[in-house]
């Protein structure tokens, strides 16, 4: 706790790999957007004492090379953070983050090319699907948010079997819709099945998601719906009596 | 057998110099340096003359050109610097590799000055495809290209233009811009200074690739270009990731006193150029130089065009401290040589001398005075009668075709390729006027755009390229910004031919006076010549104009789509009949000919200070300028996005209807105010001397009613519109 942030300040580390390119930008957002101590958690390091939580951001890790996060899951910061998660703190993994997240076994399922096969930069809207997780309290079930997208590998796969075990357990957190709240194929920016773009783990402490929420956390950038999942974590943080 | 001097690229009278610099013959590896630094690639030899005419100065420009890049005041101790260039030929034998290196180098220039990159532009020029052929794969590699080294390294493309024209079927242009953000204390210079600092190469490895790189850029593509694909070089967007990181965080410390990137010509171009401007000399161990393979001769090391490296001048002492920070990054630098205070530039391998030249004389390419000839087709061109051109029988049918020609439709499934958000910085996306970053911890953002065209260059070059920069810097004005300066890359043919040196000469000096009197300096740029194929001959003459544009206050920042209903739609600026050279001419009748709209300068800076003050006044909803296609095509992209309609009544005259319609007369913008804005609108227009029309109104019909004379020309569901809009790119690329 810092006292300069007030009463309940949540620590941030924003994990930084060599090519983290949003880094920063999770840095802004929440140094300065949310105002909330962060520090950056270079991938060398191991020591996550002094955090309460820890985003890893988007980008390319390692330049994406074999694929994406596969390379990233062997740094040092990997063990680190398995066991900040087994200790229940929260982590959430964006876009590039996400593939390392699947890639290191700490949630189901993998990112697969865009059925396009192209990169793809654009707003989005998306659907809550779980309003009652660390990530999204702050937003209702089925509130409609307009979050940017932009990778190559943004196709989320997982088996008929897994894709119902996520379901059972309410670990679908956004879907992909159409700006009046439509799931279905012509809604879907990347062929994820489901039209998947964000889940959980079973503990509720591990989000991923495709779509940046650090790029609509504020409205001259064109809104700030997305800075209430990076609240809803601050929240969380204040109610569990920190 | 042809002499090495010749083979290197040198004519019988550079030879003759180059001996009077030695005093003696030179050596093979001698010859090959010469080679490089001298061809118009590096050396500039056809060109410097002209970029006399340019003005450089004025009370913003901290830098002009000379460096890697030039540099801006954007106050508050804040500067940028932005510079474009062009990657044409590697791009059109190996347009992944070629665009993405592109971009890579121009990232590199603006590196080198010291500033953290924080966007990217590119202005593309090509045919359109035909069916599955060549172009496509050309235009879809390319594409992939720029993406792919942009999304990788996290610099938005913020914007860009993709233009198409038959002349640039076997001969597209890449060009690419970056930009950059710095405070003025961290500006870094590409000089050698005090001898016995040491010279440090870091980045990546030295390989073969891109042997010979600036000498191909400088002379004509032909079917034996295939063969110099090893002269295009191979990128690594993930090593200049690490290599921006790298050198940022060792140019917070205070070890470096000089930096250069390496592009063109690698090591020998940035050694001799950073000691010439310190008027020192350097000394270079090429067996110090880390290589990809072995067996590399001096002369390949010293001209290898390997990406991602970059050259630092490092205080002695403190070379270790400068690889620690490389080396957290998983980057080498290493000690290749020092700062000497003979002026020579010496290249050893060991112990043994390999090369012993002047430094200034490698970086002061003879100067070529040419004169120019009128080409022949202007006057053809020139004679053209408007009045032979027919009026379309239905507007409707001709809007439908326009909005969906190549050169108008919308780009959407280019820019989505690009990620153009990166940084949180992007406010006005592509597609819009300019592409606009805020500056975080300010209330200020900065516009950048990219302009060309090729076909108004052509059919007039000088009052073509005076055109191109006021038509640029409307797009800022429009944006809310004030335009404060331009980069140019200049896209020509062999200036070895009279008739292209016209070319060149009218342009620069019709750049030359747009920018004087719009007060825009140039503070940067690059020449790409010999732009020619054996089946078309030379390109349209095609001036890349980069602009910047600065605005004090994000609240100022004003965008195209029209915002409310009701609101009143006002054109600034006069309606003229001319259809010359127009989209319009091109689209709908196949030709490409007459004279380019008239443009009177004076009138152009006054309109612009006219709608930026309106803009900064807070009474203006909307703005775009007029440009491509007219009027008619203006008022669908400010309806495009949204959900409104307009009903628009153009105001009598004696002009064509076609000429209203979608002629482009020049220094005109079409904005929307809100009816309470109106009197004050109207009554600082008349105070400006500004002619300004009341078109119309915005409304929710969603569609786009046009009368003339009391009859319905257009009358067009928006939606549909959009669709066609959109539609073209996907189909023309599937």
């Amino acid at each position: 706790m810092v006292a300069y942030f007030g009463i309940n300040a949540m620590k941030f580390g924003v994990l930084n790999f060599p090519g983290s390119n949003c880094a920063e930008d999770c840095f802004h957002v929440l140094d300065k957007v949310v105002n909330q101590p962060t520090r950056y958690f270079w991938h060398q390091e191991t020591n996550t004492t002094d955090l309460d939580a820890i985003v890893v951001p988007g980008g390319f890790s390692y330049g994406d090379y074999l694929r994406p996060g596969a390379i990233a899951r062997f740094a040092p910061a990997m063990d680190a953070l398995k066991e900040f998660v087994e200790k229940g703190k929260l982590v959430i993994g964006i876009c590039n983050g996400f593939q390392i997240l699947t890639e290191a076994g700490l949630l189901p399922g993998s990112l697969i090319k865009n059925k396009s096969v192209k990169f793809l930069c654009q707003d989005q809207t998306i659907r809550v699907e779980n309003a009652k997780t660390p990530f999204t309290q702050k937003f209702h079930k089925h509130e409609l948010l307009m979050t940017p997208i932009a990778h190559n590998e943004g196709n989320y796969y997982i088996d008929d079997e897994g894709l119902a075990e996520l379901e059972a357990h309410h670990q679908i957190i956004f879907r992909y819709a159409s700006q009046d709240g439509t799931v279905d194929d012509s809604t879907n920016p990347n062929g994820s099945v489901s039209n998947i773009a964000g889940i959980c783990n079973k503990s509720f402490n591990v989000l991923g998601m495709m779509p940046h929420p650090e790029r609509n956390a504020e409205s001259l950038l064109g809104n700030a719906q997305g800075i209430k999942v990076f609240e809803s974590m601050i929240l969380s943080f204040t109610n569990s009596g920190n | 057998m042809k002499p090495l001097w010749k083979e290197a690229g040198l004519t019988q009278k550079e030879y003759d110099l180059l001996l009077q610099h030695l005093g003696r013959e030179p050596n093979p590896t001698e010859t090959a340096l010469y080679g490089v630094m001298w061809s118009e690639h590096c050396g500039y030899k056809n060109t410097r003359p002209l970029f006399k005419n340019f003005p450089t100065t004025g009370p913003r420009i901290l830098q002009g050109p000379g460096e890697n890049a030039g540099i801006v005041d954007i106050d508050d101790d804040q500067v940028i610097t932005f510079k474009v260039e062009s990657h044409n030929h590697p791009s059109a034998i190996a347009p992944f590799q070629g665009a993405a290196t592109g971009v890579g180098g121009i990232i590199r220039d603006i590196l080198a000055m010291g500033a953290k990159p924080i966007g990217v532009l590119n202005s593309l020029h090509f045919a359109t495809p035909k069916g599955k052929g060549h172009t496509k794969w050309l235009i879809s590699e390319v594409i992939r290209g720029i993406g792919d080294y942009g999304n990788c390294i996290g610099i938005p493309t913020i914007g860009g233009e993709v233009r198409f024209a038959e002349t640039y079927r076997g001969n597209p242009l890449v060009n690419a811009m970056c930009v950059g953000l710095m405070n003025k204390s961290e500006i870094q210079t590409a000089s050698a200074e005090g001898p016995g600092n040491s010279l440090m190469i870091v980045g990546n490895l030295t390989g073969r690739d891109g042997i010979g790189g600036a000498s191909f850029a400088s002379k004509e593509l032909d079917e034996t270009n295939q063969e110099d694909r090893g002269a295009v070089q191979v990128g690594d967007p993930f090593m200049e990731k690490l290599l921006i990181d790298a050198c940022l965080e060792v140019f917070a410390k205070d070890f470096v006193v000089g930096v250069q990137d390496m592009g063109a010509a690698g090591i020998i171009s940035s050694t001799s150029e950073t000691a010439s401007k310190a008027g020192n000399g350097v000394e270079i161990d090429v067996s110090l130089v880390p290589t990809r393979e072995a067996g590399m001769s001096p002369a390949e090391i010293m001209i290898s065009e390997s990406q991602e490296r970059m050259l630092l001048i490092v205080k002695q002492g403190r070379e270790d401290e400068v690889n620690a920070i490389f080396h957290k990054w998983d980057l080498h630098a290493v000690v290749i040589g020092n700062v000497t205070n003979d002026g020579f530039l010496r290249v050893k391998e060991g112990d043994v001398t390999v090369a012993e030249i002047p430094a200034a004389s490698l970086t002061d390419a003879p100067i070529i005075c040419r004169v120019g000839k009128v080409p022949d087709y202007l006057s053809k061109t020139q004679s053209f009668d408007e009045s032979s051109v027919s009026l379309p029988d239905d507007m409707n049918a001709t809007l439908q075709k326009l909005v969906s020609s190549p050169n108008i439709a919308s780009r959407r499934w280019v820019y989505r390729q690009y990620d153009h958000m990166v940084q949180t910085n992007t406010v006005v996306r592509p597609g819009g006027n300019t592409g606009v970053l805020r500056i975080k911890g300010t209330q200020k953002a900065v516009t950048f755009s990219t302009d060309a065209n090729g076909r108004y260059c052509y059919l007039n070059p000088k009052e073509g390229s005076k055109i191109v920069i006021a038509e640029a810097a409307r797009n800022h004005i429009a944006s809310g910004a004030l335009p404060i300066a331009v980069t140019d890359g200049l896209n020509f043919g062999n200036p070895e031919k009279p008739e292209i040196f016209y070319q060149l000469e009218q342009s620069i000096l019709g750049i030359s006076e747009a920018c004087r009197v719009l007060d825009t300096p140039i503070i940067s740029g690059n020449a790409s010549l010999y732009n020619e194929t054996p089946d078309q001959g030379a390109i349209y003459p095609t001036p890349v104009i980069g602009m910047a544009g600065l605005i004090k206050n994000v609240e100022h920042i004003t965008t195209k789509p029209f915002k409310r209903a009701g609101d009143v739609v006002f054109q600034v600026g006069d309606f003229s009949n001319e259809i010359g050279a127009s989209e319009y001419l091109e689209v709908i009748h196949g030709k490409i000919s007459g004279d380019v709209p008239k443009i009177e300068l004076a009138l152009e800076k006054r309109t612009q200070d006219f709608v930026l003050n309106a803009i900064q006044k807070s009474i203006i909803n909307s703005a775009t300028d007029i440009g491509d296609g007219g009027l008619a095509i203006a008022l669908t992209e400010c309806l495009y996005e949204t959900k409104f309609g307009a009903s628009i009544e153009i105001p009598e005259s004696s002009y064509r209807l076609d000429a209203l319609l979608f002629g482009e007369a020049q220094s005109r913008f079409l904005l929307s105010v809100a009816p309470d804005n109106m009197k004050t609108f109207q009554s600082y227009a008349e105070q400006s001397n500004i002619p300004i029309s009341k078109l119309g109104i915005v409304n929710s019909s969603g569609n786009l009613r046009v009368r003339y004379q009391g009859e319905s020309v257009i009358e067009q569901d928006v939606t549909t519109l959009e669709s066609m809009n959109e539609a073209t790119f996907p189909e023309m690329m599937r």
